[in-house]
């Protein structure tokens, strides 16, 4: 099997609610530094072995991701 | 006058609105999500509730049901569909209608009665005069419609924007009204032809005064009307 990772987070200008509570958060601990938090997710894929990429991004972009809201990177891992 | 009611695994709402519709005196039905067969109704209901567990995003599974593929047939010949809050969700994720819905910005669940001004609009669901203030239940944690300033600029300008959150007198609060976050106070749009109708609050528990209010009555009674008016 063929081994993907897919990281979907919001596109810019699209408020993501969770990433702004923990950088509140974050700043209210005491963590100054903290200049921005965003909060997406991260999927792990195993297809079978030969699955072109443009296969995956159909899959990303049908389901597993929202195009009006969201972007996503696809990375290949190798054999799972 | 017949009401189709869309059951999807997880929907819990679609109980209320078939009694809602029939304390109107109006006929409905139940529709499996595996179905393909909408024959006999004359108009679609996507009810609230969690379909799929909410899982990936809420609708973003739902949309792939079977019945989902019939659902958009009828909606493009024109029938009159409306999305109540997790159905809102399905039809943006099935493309019915732009936008998304995200999660409230406040990060909690909100459930509520919650004032909504009638906007000047093409949507067929509704009959009331722009600037009517009805009081609808809110109940969700994913309410906060987004959408890019080109389609904002776009809905508005072709009266897709049939409800916006408000105080109850009908004014909008300094930094806005909605409970949830949503971009411009908006509660419910439509689709260009008016036939699609999807919105957060929920008309059906305020249909039978015995659950604390009658005024969404009009959001069934109204499309009730204009099918038989049409027939």
């Amino acid at each position: 099997m063929a081994r993907f990772e897919i990281y979907v987070t919001y596109k810019k200008g699209i408020f993501d609610p969770p990433g702004a509570t923990a950088e509140r958060a974050l700043v209210n601990l005491g963590y100054d530094e903290v200049g921005s938090v965003k909060i997406g997710k991260y999927i792990q894929l195993e297809v079978a072995d030969g699955t072109p990429m443009e296969r995956v991004r159909e899959m990303c972009d049908k389901l597993l991701a929202n195009p009006v809201i969201e972007d996503y990177r696809i990375e290949t891992v190798g054999e799972a | 006058m017949r009401f189709g009611v869309v059951r999807f695994p997880g929907s819990n709402c679609e109980q209320d609105v078939v009694h809602a519709v029939q304390h109107l005196g109006f006929d409905a039905g139940y529709i499996w999500h595996g179905d393909t067969d909408l024959a006999g109704y004359d108009a679609i209901v996507l009810p609230g509730g969690f379909s799929y567990g909410d899982y990936i995003r809420c609708g973003a599974v739902a949309r792939f049901s079977p019945v989902m593929a019939e659902v958009v047939r009828f909606a493009e010949r024109g029938g009159p569909v409306i999305g109540i809050c997790n159905g809102f969700q399905i039809l943006t994720e099935a493309h019915l209608l732009p936008g998304a819905l995200l999660r409230n910005t406040g990060l909690k669940f909100v459930c509520k009665p919650a004032s909504l001004r009638v906007e000047e609009s093409v949507c067929q669901w509704l009959d009331l005069p722009p600037g009517t203030v009805v009081s609808v239940p809110v109940n969700h944690n994913e309410g906060n419609f987004i959408c890019d300033d080109e389609t904002l600029e776009r809905i508005r300008g072709n009266g897709q924007v049939v409800l916006r959150y408000c105080e109850p007198d009908g004014t909008t609060a300094d930094g806005g009204s909605a409970p949830n976050g949503a971009l411009d106070d908006i509660a419910g749009i439509t689709n260009e032809r008016g036939n699609v109708f999807g919105l957060m609050p929920h008309p059906e528990r305020v249909v039978d005064p015995v659950s604390g209010g009658t005024d969404g009555q009009e959001f069934f009674s109204a499309i009730a009307e204009r099918v038989v008016n049409a027939g």
